[in-house]
């Protein structure tokens, strides 16, 4: 089964991250190392990535046939996107597990989804 | 999509080749591994060169020099003597075949691992499938696949488990086996045909792996019973999706498309294993799927029948969808209300309140019995509950017909 796991921040989230010393943030970044490592040895980890910053973000749309973009936000937003992965695992409760791992589940917020496929069962 | 013969020839022999070479040298993992190079070897020597007279004896001798290539190169190993026995490569027939698929079969499905990776292994190692074509077939990438395999054979390594038949908990492997290959089954048959170009049919791989079991285990009713399952719902699958991928129910089925010389197959299984031997949660639900077979019209279906082998079935092996399977049952013989009253009690289990079949089966029997707002807002429901798109959009469809 895939499911998503969605990584939010927000502003208290990553100020507390820019304000950590060196050795801590080292130590976040080599955290998240051995997370990935393990998810790899297991085979679960289809995909992760972490997403530059929120004020980079274009916003796309398409009016009248003409792709028109607009840039940001760059106001302060209550939380966003940071990071994602995508795992390809047993069960709900073994991405939850994955999940509860992610260091921002305990400061910010971290959302798993299943995602859909195309198995389809007789009716 | 049809196998290529040397395909199929290299699936075929993939279990006997790695079979003789675990024989002969012990080491599961390293002999896997070198089997599998062997096999790609074969995939791009032999169109271009032909298939050699003996293909056995090229793959055994090809992955006994891989085996050991792989044995000098791993260096953190702890060097053992090397025997001019272990050089040489194992005689191409040292012991029947047929003994080292099953004795692998076992292996692959060894109670230390996973679901998936027993599915991956097993898939690799006895159904001589190359990763890449495993993981198009799940799609996922294949490094997630090498990944399961490789931590898989690492496990079944560090549980000790030995190349050989089990002894005690016989029976409990054995299930274990069958379990794995109706996944495989299971895992083919759900999802829409032509989603993904060169797709390995992993329902003509699960069939032709029970087929392989069957082989050395005639006398098993549970062996007989799965393969008629899988045989009589394959016939299915000509009929279950339309062109454009959408699903049809069973009740509206073009039975014509169905594919009646696997449903001669599989009823003449059925019924020999039945009357020959005790009966299991395989041979029921063939059973069941006989019934649906035999009727040229969804008319014609002897839904008392049907119930009776669900009674059966519930008593034999309980599980969710075998209680909301058989409420369809009821409904069909004793009427929508009886059967709704029986889903009232289903619902009081905590894996079916939440699932979306439960809406499914609920928004048919109100739709049954005449309730068509009912019956929309259930349907609905249940749209957004699956995690399959053909389902969403078939159970959408049907609330549209009652808006």
């Amino acid at each position: 089964m895939k499911y998503v796991v969605l990584i939010y921040g927000n502003p208290e989230s990553r100020t507390a991250w820019a304000g950590m010393p060196e050795e801590q943030r080292a130590a976040g970044l080599a955290y998240y190392q051995q997370l990935n490592d393990d998810l790899d040895a297991s085979g679960e980890r289809v995909v992760s990535e972490r997403l530059a910053d929120v004020s980079l973000t274009k916003q796309v749309s398409v009016q009248n046939e003409r792709t028109i973009t607009t840039d940001g936000p760059f106001a302060e937003v209550k939380e966003f996107l940071a990071g994602f992965y995508l795992l390809d695992c047993e069960s709900l409760d073994r991405a939850v597990e994955i999940a509860a791992r992610i260091p921002e589940a305990r400061f910010a917020k971290v959302e798993v989804r299943p995602v859909m496929g195309l198995h389809g069962d007789e009716m | 999509m049809t196998t290529p013969p040397i395909a199929g020839l290299l699936r075929e022999l993939a279990p006997q080749v790695l079979g003789a070479l675990v024989r002969r040298y012990g080491g599961f993992d390293t002999c896997e591994d070198a089997v599998q190079e062997a096999l790609l070897a074969a995939a791009t020597q032999w169109p271009v060169e032909g298939i050699p007279a003996s293909p056995k004896g090229w793959l055994i001798t090809t992955a006994s020099r891989r085996r050991i290539e792989l044995w000098r190169a791993d260096t953190a190993r702890q060097r053992r003597e090397e025997t001019v026995a272990a050089l040489a490569p194992p005689d191409p027939d040292p012991a029947p075949a047929v003994d080292d698929s099953l004795t692998l079969l076992l292996l692959c499905c060894h109670p230390s691992l996973t679901a998936p990776s027993q599915v991956a292994l097993t898939l690799r190692a006895v159904g001589g499938l190359t990763t890449a074509e495993i993981a198009r077939a799940f799609l996922v990438p294949e490094a997630t696949i090498a990944q399961r395999i490789s931590r898989a054979k690492q496990r079944v390594k560090a549980a000790g488990a030995e190349f050989r038949l089990p002894g005690a908990d016989r029976a409990e492997r054995f299930a274990a086996v069958l379990q794995v290959l109706y996944l495989i089954f299971t895992e083919g048959h759900t999802v829409s045909s032509g989603a993904v170009v060169n797709r390995v049919e992993l329902t003509a791989e699960a069939i032709r792996l029970v087929r392989q079991l069957r082989a050395e285990l005639p006398e098993d009713g549970e062996v007989a019973g799965l393969l008629a399952l899988m045989l009589l719902t394959e016939a299915r699958r000509p009929a279950r999706t339309r062109a454009d991928g959408a699903l049809v129910p069973l009740a509206e089925q073009d039975r014509r498309r169905w594919d009646a010389g696997a449903i001669a197959e599989g009823v003449e299984l059925i019924t020999t294993s039945l009357a020959t031997t005790p009966v299991g949660p395989y041979q029921l639900q063939a059973a069941i799927a006989a019934v649906h077979a035999e009727a040229a019209k969804a008319e014609d279906t002897d839904w008392p029948q049907i119930l009776t082998l669900y009674d059966l079935l519930r008593t034999v092996a309980p599980g969710p969808m075998v209680t909301l399977n058989r409420v369809v049952a009821v409904a069909m013989v004793r009427g929508p209300d009886l059967a709704l009253a029986e889903l009232a009690d289903a619902e009081r289990d905590p894996v079916l309140a939440k699932h979306y079949r439960l809406d499914a089966v609920r928004a048919h029997l109100l739709d049954q019995r005449g309730d068509r707002e009912g019956a929309r807002e259930h349907y609905l429901a249940a749209a957004r509950r699956t995690l399959s798109i053909p389902e969403r959009a078939y159970l959408e469809s049907r609330a549209a017909l009652l808006a």
